[in-house]
């Protein structure tokens, strides 16, 4: 699987890599593709692209009204793979998709993920698609060579662990605590030891995601997982602090990695 | 009353190809810690012993089974008969699921419940049953629908529940079970959701059948003691299906038993507002809110918005239950207007001095267009499923009443002043 191979090659010059986020539509595609330069230009390792769902269960109050606000404008999902198709040709770093099921389910699981692979996306992260329901989209994702990001919690005991790790690909996402995305994480000893944990006895790449909001979280997260996930965060640096704010931010990330 | 062993159990929570359990996983302990306490209560007798002696002592079970003498004799057709859930304790069958669901949460060990509710039925009966057994209690509802049943907000409110308005999404019911999911994943530790219908995640639709199926349990025994027989045919409204579920379930293994279920035409099919997902044909199968079903939903699988003059029906998604019992022809579907439902209104309140809720209505209005086709020894039952107090607002609203409009305008005035 390419995205595997890649997170392995970056692996090795980083200590931790940075996978960013962005609602597709919010507020418009145009400051989108410029957050998505922004991304880029500080060196992003992976990017993950939200196509809006209408009823995003897993998402917190800041992405459900960014989603409903994308759809209220009447974009489609093709409009959204437009998009990702562009900027996958445009920039040399992987992209994810993340959506909800139905959305897949509408398009037919199996020709979505043929047109991920078509338009250069590197993989897909379905947080409402646990793997007793979802057999058929982790594997016909495996066979077709792209990445179904599958999703781990503190709450998954180790046999399902073990299956969360077994039919998913590229990395595993790991949610570190109870709740939806947009609130802070602390990333105490018992979090730390949890992903550690999960690392071990899946020997899989861990991605964590969920309440992470700067630089200081990041760099607790090194030595641990080997990718940090900032979604909520980077909306709320865009609208409090804008593009310049968003640049700032994430040269302070990156940073995390040139440190001692 | 004996709890015995139910034939509607799906198939790893499937009904056909509806059902599951779609959900983030961090909610899949929550929702095993639920199949699996759920699964222990199916066998134990005990368990079914207290939930209905607190339904009897608390909400006034056995509901009764009325002849509407009224309305027979008006159509001068089929004799119907009207099972009286409006007379459940807070006013809906909404009561029977909360209560047991209240009992299984002291056997989880939870303290605090959260709820989505529509019309408010659910909400209220939710915070009646936590004021009642302890516990703390978070009501969400959708903006729009706390506007159209403020009454039901107050008391919430009263019991000592907090309620919150959901103002994502189309505000209605869904975004309200949004909400709740969203809380859940966040506090299963010590919280339940209670939810109020027979849909969701497994093991909620077969859940909420199991503690509704107590209406159509009193319903066979009461119909074959005046009747001699089973009905003929029985009505219920369809929203998520917990009232419809509960009339019907008792009878699927009866096929001399015609099953019948009014979803909400709203203003017609062709105004594109109402909430019919299979009469109108109009849903397509989907996933969302954490199971699979028949939800409208745009070619994108985007959820579109619904309509009803009953906030307790106005809902995208239905049972996954009654979708396959739907599509198996098991259940007929058929689809109430706003406008029916206010006429059918008006006759029940005339000739039976009932005043139903206007989800109930619905069914009498289901009723009242095929009726008839039914010929003078025909049984039939109506379940109504809450009473219409609740209401006033919409009904004296539809029903253009001056009196009630100069009422409301001068008590605005006099708070406004």
């Amino acid at each position: 699987m390419q995205i595997e191979k890649q997170i392995e090659a970056m692996r090795k010059e980083k200590k931790i890599l940075l996978m960013t986020h962005q609602i597709i539509g919010y507020p418009d595609f145009a400051a989108n593709e410029k957050v998505i330069e922004c991304f880029y230009n500080n060196g992003v390792d992976l990017i993950e692209l939200q196509i809006p769902f209408s009823d995003p269960i897993a998402d917190g109050p800041v992405f459900t009204k960014s989603n409903q606000a994308v759809l209220e404008k009447g974009i489609k999902v093709s409009n959204c793979l437009k998009f990702i198709e562009r900027m996958a040709s445009k920039y040399p770093i992987p992209f994810l998709v993340m959506t909800y099921y139905n959305i897949l389910y509408q398009y037919g699981v199996e020709a979505f993920i043929d047109r991920c692979k078509e338009i250069g996306v590197q993989g897909t992260i379905v947080p409402d698609a646990p793997l007793d329901e979802a057999r058929a989209y982790y594997d016909y994702s495996r066979q077709q060579g792209l990445a179904a990001v599958s999703i781990a919690t503190p709450y998954s005991d180790p046999k399902r662990l073990q299956e969360i790790a077994d039919i998913g690909s590229g990395f595993i996402y790991y949610v570190p605590r109870k709740g939806v995305t947009g609130s802070k994480t602390t990333f105490d000893s018992e979090i730390l030891d949890g992903i550690q944990k999960a690392k071990k006895e899946t020997g899989k790449t861990i991605a964590v995601g969920f309440g992470i909001q700067g630089p200081e979280d990041v760099a607790r997260l090194i030595g641990t997982a080997d990718i940090a996930i900032i979604g909520s965060k980077i909306q709320q640096v865009l609208e409090t602090e804008g593009l310049s704010g968003l640049d700032q931010f994430l040269g302070d990330m990156a940073r995390v990695n040139k440190e001692e | 009353m004996k709890n015995e062993m139910v034939n509607y159990l799906g198939e790893n929570g499937y009904f056909g190809a509806y059902g599951g359990r779609f959900v983030p996983e961090i909610l899949i302990p929550a929702v095993d810690e639920l199949s699996l306490a759920f699964q222990e209560i199916l066998r134990d007798e005990d368990f079914y012993k207290q939930y209905y002696n607190l339904l009897m002592d608390f909400s006034g079970r056995p509901t009764p089974l009325t002849y509407a003498e009224g309305l027979s004799a008006y159509f001068g057709k089929a004799k119907i008969f009207i099972k009286r859930e409006d007379l459940n304790h807070s006013g809906a069958h909404k009561i029977n699921n909360v209560l047991g669901q209240g009992l299984l949460m002291k056997k989880l060990g939870k303290t605090r419940v959260i709820a989505e509710t529509g019309a408010g039925q659910h909400g209220v009966a939710t915070a009646i049953m936590a004021a009642k057994m302890g516990f703390q209690a978070t009501i969400y509802m959708g903006a729009e629908d706390a506007e159209r049943q403020y009454a039901n907000v107050f008391w919430m409110k009263q019991l000592g529940a907090e309620v919150i308005p959901v103002t994502t999404g189309t505000a209605t019911l869904k975004d309200a079970i949004n909400e709740a999911l969203r809380d859940w994943a966040g506090n299963f530790d010590n919280t339940h959701y209670a939810l109020g219908t027979a849909c969701g995640p497994r093991p909620f639709p077969e859940m909420v059948t199991f503690f509704q199926s107590v209406i159509s349990k009193e319903m066979k025994k009461q119909i074959n003691d005046i009747c001699g027989k089973n009905p003929d045919r029985i009505y219920a409204c369809l929203g998520g299906g917990s009232n419809a579920m509960g009339a019907f379930v008792e009878f699927l293994q009866e096929p001399g038993v015609e099953l019948v279920a009014v979803e909400a035409g709203g203003k017609g099919e062709a105004s594109g507002k109402h909430a019919s997902r299979i009469a109108y044909a109009k849903a397509k199968t989907g996933v969302s809110q954490g199971y699979k079903t028949l939800f409208l939903q745009d070619d994108d699988g985007q959820m579109l918005d619904t309509w009803s003059i009953s906030a307790g029906l106005d809902y995208v998604g239905v049972s996954p239950i009654l979708a396959h019992l739907a599509e198996t022809k098991r259940v007929r579907v058929l689809a109430a207007t706003d406008a029916e439902v206010i006429e059918a209104f008006k006759l029940i309140i005339s000739k039976e001095g009932l005043i139903p809720a206007l989800e109930s209505t619905h069914a009498f209005a289901g009723l009242f267009r095929e009726i008839a086709d039914t010929k003078p020894e025909d049984v039939i039952v109506v379940n109504m499923s809450g009473r219409g107090d609740k209401d006033i607002f919409n009904i004296g609203e539809a029903l253009q009443d001056q009196g009630w409009k100069t009422f409301v305008t001068e008590r605005g005035k006099a708070y406004a002043d």
